[in-house]
């Protein structure tokens, strides 16, 4: 697929946006860049890290020059010396979101605009960006923002040899979109989940650019099909809802099952339906691999947004530096000496220095240093330890619990485990980030018994809050089948027991808490869906739940809060 | 490298998407009418998914205001009528555009607010000063996309701005003061990261964008801006007239404004909805009616009617609401419950 996505947005760089290579650094990505720099020919190539200076990216004043000849000079940065190129970003999963808005933001307004260290400018840029994302995990991925305005996210391959593109290129501008094309389009994107009607128009783009490559004058199907594949594809968060399409699954990029035969030259269009179902079928072939997973975690990050957000948002004193501001040096604030020099410099010469002062500074030179602040998130693992299931079901939680643990040691996160059986819940692993720790109070967890689920929701709702008076992000997994049959007060009866545990569900909605709910049950439970949907939450149905799934959803789930 | 007088370069104007173009998103395009139409209403937040043309209605917008009489070459845009407030000296009128200013993110404090002019420090050891893009937004737009990832300093810098209409300057041996009285149009992506409730109080009407669901209008906003992508001149012309009768329709409007009559039910109206709503001070009420009062002139009409209060109390109310835990409705909902609620 990255051979035709490479050849496509050689023909038109600009207006498809760029290729998003989602793989770790190897042969075939370096291939696939040379490849692509190839079919480009001589054009600016410009590589930066993510966390790239805003004087770098967008520009400034170059002190050197403004000292040297004593007027301001200002520095294009990278995003207009690209103009007419290529922006390569490298480890792209890593940049903030607030990089990739002024990036994307330029992308937008074809220009760049400066108004930074007594700089105003307006630089004219266009230009091709290629995201190289390295992230392993399913949350490590470039910045929606800059996935939003490409083309295409493939996987890098070694291209074939260049070809000259000049013929395309050419006959691009004239190429023409049939009305009924256009709706088809829409109606898939629509289909497949595909909110941005950004996706549509690099879809358009797309097509264009197929049917250029082709020599055709006109979009048709085929073309649209193959944009279709390449541009909506990836960016599907419902699967097509065709049955025959499940069995046609595999990768290889087929031709879409009713391809006009060779022989007709001026065949009818097909019918609308028949055209949707030839679009739907062809992004089929090129579906996200997590899809299912991942679209219910978009949905959770969507409702748990904010404790994301971008960084600094409260002055945090510890963490990653992210730069400077003006500031006293007092307190907890730490001087930035390079940034307090360099706002210095530009007014040596206008300054009257103090007797034998090498330079002169003033009190509004200093800066001081931000940092990143971490959010810290706690995982609480609520587990339904009742019933005869409970010992199948308790290994898993105990194996993700563990597994979470590695992970959290890592990144410093927190997991705690509460068991429910009988007629209580009871804490048996207080948030925690020691393995040892973890293990031994896991090995002990017993099982059968009733099932006291109101008591199991409410002992996860008071630790989420202890938590979050902690500072910390909590986030509750709660493990059961839906069916409670003893109530808040200890009473027996299922009728009372469902009751509370909705009541205690939605409580914790209340509270703002995070919920997965994994449903261990053989097949999924109504109780169970009910119960997720009182708590707001992220319902998985895991008959089979096995630990290494239940922790990918978790850390997945967990990283949308970090 | 290239050379950058500290002056802004007067830009050959780009294509803009026509205002009258955008399809669907009503309310958004309502808020800024409004906000065009009476600037004491606060501005306009517009929250929404990514590609719904938030910036692209913002930058419309500019292209539909009406000139400005300004001073001839006042750096701070002061009205002719009124007189220069700086004293530099200046005479004479001019018409300029309405400024809408881009805050670009990643902008410095010191061309925010404005600073020692580099140019004549260093060539010329002269302490002047340069204004910055509040002076340049005075009587018109400023406009912050991304507005939720703009850094803290700058957010509280232009909250005091905004609430004063006066930016103090004490920097670099600089003392001074200038008007600034500017419309705050900010929009975001709620995903992206959230606004401080403190912020969100100064925009006066709050807008929600959504992606149109229904298929004959998603085809018809892609229709359109691939049309505008490959032949803007021939679509903007298309557009024409319909953006000159808009523009009409905002300066009969602004004359009509202050003439707008206010009933008294109406006004009892306004703060019984608010009291049920239980937003925080006047500034609810307030908006309420300036936004009523806007859209009264804008329809050509004398009078506010109740019928004008409801529909602008969504965008005027719905960003000053408490949260309330124990009530998991979003707050777009409780208006509506108060507004079917409280007026008759």
């Amino acid at each position: 697929m990255s051979i035709e996505a490479a050849l496509l947005c050689a023909v038109d760089p600009v207006g498809l946006g760029g290729v998003a290579l989602r793989a770790p650094p190897g042969p075939e990505r370096d291939a696939w860049l040379a490849g692509f720099r190839a079919l480009l020919g001589d054009t600016p190539w410009r590589r930066i890290p993510p966390d790239l200076s805003d004087n770098r990216l967008l520009g400034g004043l170059d002190l050197t020059a403004t000292l040297a000849l004593g007027r301001p000079v200002a520095e294009a940065g990278v995003l207009a010396a690209v103009d007419g190129g290529v922006l390569v970003i490298a480890m792209a999963e890593r940049m903030a979101a607030s990089t990739a808005a002024r990036i994307a933001g330029v992308i937008d307004a074809r220009e760049v605009t400066v108004a930074r260290e007594g700089v105003a400018l307006h630089v004219p840029t266009r230009f091709c960006t290629i995201l190289l994302d390295e992230g392993i995990e399913a949350d490590e991925i470039a910045p929606a923002a800059l996935l939003d305005r490409l083309a295409f996210h493939a996987q890098p391959m070694a291209l074939p040899p260049p070809e000259s593109l000049h013929a395309a290129r050419a006959l691009l501008p004239s190429v023409t979109v049939p009305d009924a094309i256009l709706d088809a389009l829409v109606a898939a994107a629509a289909a497949l989940g595909i909110a941005s009607p950004r996706a549509v128009l690099l879809t358009l783009a797309a097509a264009r650019a197929a049917a250029a490559l082709d020599g055709d004058t006109q979009v048709d199907e085929d073309h649209a099909a193959r944009a279709t594949r390449l541009v909506l594809g990836p960016r599907a968060t419902i699967a097509p809802p065709a049955e025959e399409l499940q069995e046609e699954s595999p990768p290889p990029p087929e031709t879409p099952p009713d391809e006009t035969p060779p022989d007709d030259e001026d065949a009818p269009m097909p019918s609308p339906a028949q055209l949707q179902e030839l679009l739907l079928a062809a992004a089929a072939a090129n579906l996200p691999p997590d899809l299912l997973d991942r679209a219910r975690i978009q949905a959770l990050a969507a409702r748990t947004a904010g404790g994301r957000g971008d960084a600094a948002r409260a002055p945090a004193k510890r963490g990653r530096p992210i730069g400077a501001r003006p500031g006293e040096p007092r307190g907890d604030a730490r001087l930035a000496v390079l940034d307090t020099l360099r706002a210095a410099a530009p007014w040596q010469a206008l300054r009257a220095r103090p007797p034998g002062a090498r330079i002169a500074l003033r009190r509004e030179d200093f800066r001081i240093r931000r940092f990143r602040r971490r959010n810290e998130t706690t995982a609480i693992f609520a587990v339904d330890a009742s019933g005869s299931a409970a010992l199948n079901r308790l290994a898993e939680a105990k194996g993700a619990v563990e597994l979470l643990l590695a992970e959290a040691y890592v990144r410093r996160d927190r997991v705690a485990l509460i068991g429910f059986r009988g007629t209580t819940a009871e804490v048996l692993l207080p948030p925690t980030q020691a393995l040892a720790r973890a293990k031994r109070g896991l090995a002990g967890l017993p099982g059968g018994g009733t099932t006291p689920l109101a008591s199991g929701i409410d002992a996860a709702a008071a630790l989420a809050l202890s938590e979050r008076r902690a500072g910390r992000a909590a986030l509750v997994i709660l493990l059961t089948d839906g069916r409670g049959n003893i109530a808040r007060d200890g009473g027996q009866g299922h009728a009372r027991a469902t009751t509370d545990a909705l009541d205690a569900a939605r409580q914790l909605r209340a509270a703002g808490t995070p919920i997965i709910l994994l449903d261990t049950a053989p097949r999924p439970q109504a109780a169970a869906r009910a119960l997720a949907e009182a708590a707001g939450a992220v319902y998985l149905p895991m008959p089979m739940a096995d630990a290494a799934r239940m922790s990918r959803a978790a850390s997945a789930a967990a990283a949308r809060l970090r | 490298m290239m050379d950058g007088s500290a002056a802004p370069r007067v830009l050959t104007r780009k294509p803009v998407f026509p205002f009258t173009a955008i399809v669907g998103q009503e309310e958004m395009k309502l808020a800024l009418l409004l906000a065009a139409v009476e600037p004491m209403m606060g501005g306009v937040l517009a929250l929404g998914d990514r590609g719904t043309g938030k910036s692209t209605a913002v930058r419309a917008l500019a292209q539909l205001l009406p000139d400005m009489a300004v001073i001839a070459g006042c750096k701070y845009n002061c009205d002719p009528g009124v007189g220069c407030a700086m004293g530099c000296g200046c005479a004479g009128t001019t018409f300029v555009p309405v400024p809408v200013i881009d805050l670009p993110l990643g902008a410095s404090e010191d061309r925010l607010v404005g600073a020692l002019d580099l140019e004549r420090a260093l060539t010329r050891g002269e302490k002047a000063f340069e204004p910055g893009l509040l002076a340049r937004a005075h009587r018109g737009f400023l406009y912050i996309d991304e507005v939720n990832l703009l850094e803290d300093h700058l957010v509280d810098l232009l909250l005091d701005v905004a609430a004063s209409g006066e930016n103090v300057v004490e920097r670099e041996g600089i003392s001074l003061r200038h008007p600034a009285r500017f419309v705050l149009i900010g929009s975001g992506n709620p995903e992206e990261g959230e606004l401080r409730p403190q912020l969100l109080d100064r925009f006066g009407l709050a807008v929600e964008l959504r992606t149109p669901q229904d298929i004959p209008t998603r085809v018809e906003v892609v229709r359109r801006r691939d049309s505008f992508d490959r032949d803007s001149a021939g679509f903007m012309a298309r557009f024409a007239a319909q953006e000159v009768a808009q523009r009409e329709a905002i300066i009969a409007a602004r004359a009509l404004l202050p003439d707008v009559e206010t009933p008294d039910e109406v006004l009892t109206q306004a703060a019984t909805l608010c009291q049920a709503l239980g937003t925080d001070g006047l500034r609810g009420e307030l908006t309420l009616l300036r936004a009523a009062r806007a859209l009264t002139a804008l329809e050509g009409r004398a009078e506010i009617s109740l019928a004008d209060l409801r529909r602008v109390a969504l965008p005027a109310l719905r960003h000053r609401l408490r949260r309330n835990p124990l009530d998991d409705a979003s707050s777009s909902s409780r208006v509506e419950r108060a507004v079917s609620e409280t007026l008759p």
